[in-house]
């Protein structure tokens, strides 16, 4: 019952061919990421220099790279790390900007002017200027790249997340509960933050489709996930220099990125209209 | 007595949209507090549930004895172990005085577990004893709803639930009836009253509608501009009423085999707190004005016949 009813947006959102083919083609990427070691025809990192610069052809469906790597492997595995680092990264920015956001629009006061100071800042600079100075901090690699995106996204959560809190905390119920004697945290867990929930999940997923972009971009600049781990975007560089040559190695995971991108941004859409949200984001 | 107020003053800043007023309360007891809209009922309401901090106000005289306490004088930690346990309220508008992301049983279980300690069954049985008491069908499968599925009558019987969840002596009701229709207004109005009777609550009514007030109230606090105009007994005061804005409040009440076009309204409007004249503060809207209604507050003073009035120039018997 209680299953059946959490998943009803989920079942709407599909109903429509449009979502439905978004949803199909980002449930296909989910599986194949999670079972690439199963699912690759090769080893991501099998170098045979014989066989570099292949056409498709039967034995590799999508051709080879320079090392001559079988490229459908390489897209399996690089679909591996684009999705785990940008759903971690948003992961993170949706839990950290939720609570910053909720405890800025329920405390008020100096905390909320300094967390709005700060994110209104933040928020003035492109997410690919932050996420490109925090990788310089950090350092390239997984690991940087999804604390690079979690905090390049953290602005736009919390921002959400108080505009929401500001707005529901007017509402009756929330009088009505104080006049009941609830107390600020039960206000805050019980009314105010399921009730900004969805929103901001919906914000999170659409954030996914951008995070997968950012990670591309950061792995195109040799920032990302290293050698010989595969990402869309360092495979992406390397075909750069082979356009000519050998296009696929540089137009096939560009097609990756910018199908599942389409499908994640359509999916979300499709979401939106299921939970009939649209009205609360544009207020926020 | 349950609840007496004395010489109670509500400040916002340098602005005072009540003052000096006084009442009291006993168990088993319905008091009707009118008046228009911004005359104060709804504040007063708050204050006593220790809630004007919450828009900005403040309790600057005067005391709220309830069950021999005074609110006035106890911290925000004290006053919640008042708020649901010993007084309940009962929000104005029942649309979105539920949480529509909870279901409805969840929303009264917590008030019970709450404020008596119940777990979480025994919770949700006096949920369904309790939802059945207020005439709700099928409360099982109520429990199971969200606000969204219900009607606005059922919305408003939910609020008043989830107010007697903590089985409070007291409860505040701001409005009830307002945002629900005619026939559905008569039903909740007409349940508060039996709970009163039965449970040996006190209730403390808060409405404009002098209809309402007339079918359930013992007691009737009419309030102007902030200041208490008339208090008495309700019979008595519908049968007399010495005021002129009290005698103006009934003509507003339709009566059966009115002329259409005939039912009159109170020419003008309350004033703002912050501009309020000097006198009496009906002055430039009453029919029986005399000169030194213009420049002295008249002192509200006990009856004989029961009651207090405030007015230089009262109708009836002198």
């Amino acid at each position: 019952m209680s299953l059946a009813r959490t998943l009803s947006p989920l079942i709407r959102a599909v109903r429509s061919p449009m979502g439905a083919a978004a949803g199909l083609w980002v449930l296909l990427i989910v599986a194949l990421a999670i079972l690439a070691p199963v699912v690759a025809p090769y080893a991501y990192d099998a170098q045979s220099l014989p066989d570099s610069f292949q056409p498709p052809s039967a034995a590799h469906w999508l051709g080879t790279d320079e090392f001559g790597r079988d490229l459908l492997t390489r897209l399996i595995y690089g679909a591996r790390t684009s999705l785990s680092v940008s759903v971690t990264s948003i992961a993170l920015s949706v839990f950290a900007g939720m609570v910053l956001g909720a405890a800025a629009g329920y405390v008020g006061g100096a905390f909320d002017r300094a967390v709005t100071i700060v994110v209104d800042l933040s928020w003035s600079f492109p997410e690919i200027l932050i996420a490109l100075i925090l990788v310089a901090i950090i350092g390239p690699g997984v690991t940087g790249t999804m604390v690079a995106i979690g905090v390049a996204y953290l602005a736009q959560f919390t921002r959400l997340t108080r505009a929401q809190i500001l707005a529901l905390r007017s509402e009756t119920y929330i009088e009505a509960a104080r006049s009941l004697g609830a107390g600020g945290g039960f206000i805050l867990f019980r009314h105010l933050l399921p009730n900004a929930l969805a929103p901001v999940l919906v914000a999170g997923m659409l954030a996914t489709g951008d995070a997968i972009i950012l990670e591309a971009t950061l792995g195109f600049f040799g920032l990302g996930a290293q050698p010989p781990l595969p990402s869309w975007g360092s495979m992406m560089s390397s075909g750069s220099a082979l356009l000519f040559k050998a296009p696929w190695i540089i137009i096939l995971p560009g097609l990756a990125v910018a199908i599942t991108v389409v499908a994640i941004n359509l999916f979300g859409d499709a979401l939106i209209r299921a939970l009939d949200i649209k009205t609360r984001l544009r207020e926020a | 007595m349950l609840l007496s107020v004395r010489d109670l003053s509500i400040r916002f800043g340098p602005v005072e949209p009540v003052s000096g007023l006084s009442f009291d309360l006993d168990r088993g007891q319905i008091i009707g507090l009118v008046g228009e809209s911004g005359s104060g009922k709804s504040l007063t309401a708050m204050a006593v549930a220790g809630l004007l901090p919450l828009v900005g106000g403040r309790i600057a005289e005067g005391r709220i004895l309830f069950d021999g306490t005074d609110l006035a004088r106890l911290p925000e930690a004290g006053l919640r172990a008042y708020r649901g346990r010993r007084i309940g309220v009962v929000t104005q508008n029942p649309m979105t005085a539920l949480d529509p992301a909870q279901r409805i049983g969840e929303q009264v279980e917590v008030v019970a577990r709450l404020h008596r300690g119940l777990s979480r069954q025994e919770a949700h049985q006096a949920t369904i004893e309790l939802l059945t008491a207020l005439r709700i069908p099928e409360a099982g499968a109520i429990c199971d709803a969200y606000p969204h599925q219900l009607s606005g009558g059922m919305k408003q019987r939910i609020v008043i639930a989830m107010a007697l969840a903590g089985e409070p002596d007291l409860l505040i009701a701001d409005e009830p009836t307002t945002a629900l229709d005619v026939t559905v207004q008569a039903q909740i109005i007409h349940l508060l009253g039996q709970l009163v009777r039965e449970r040996g609550l006190g209730l403390m009514l808060i409405t404009h509608d002098m209809g309402v007030v007339a079918q359930v109230c013992d007691q009737v606090a009419v309030l102007y501009a902030g200041r208490l105009a008339e208090t008495r007994d309700a019979p008595g005061l519908f049968a007399h009423p010495r005021h002129p804005y009290t005698a103006a409040l009934i003509d507003c009440i339709p009566r059966e085999g009115m002329a259409p076009g005939s039912l009159t309204g109170i020419p003008g409007a309350v004033p703002s707190a912050a501009s309020y004249s000097t006198g009496c503060r009906f002055h430039d809207r009453c029919p029986r004005m005399l000169d030194r209604c213009r420049t002295e507050v008249p002192p509200l003073v006990a009856r004989p016949e029961g009651g207090s009035l405030a007015c230089h120039n009262p109708m009836g018997p002198t």
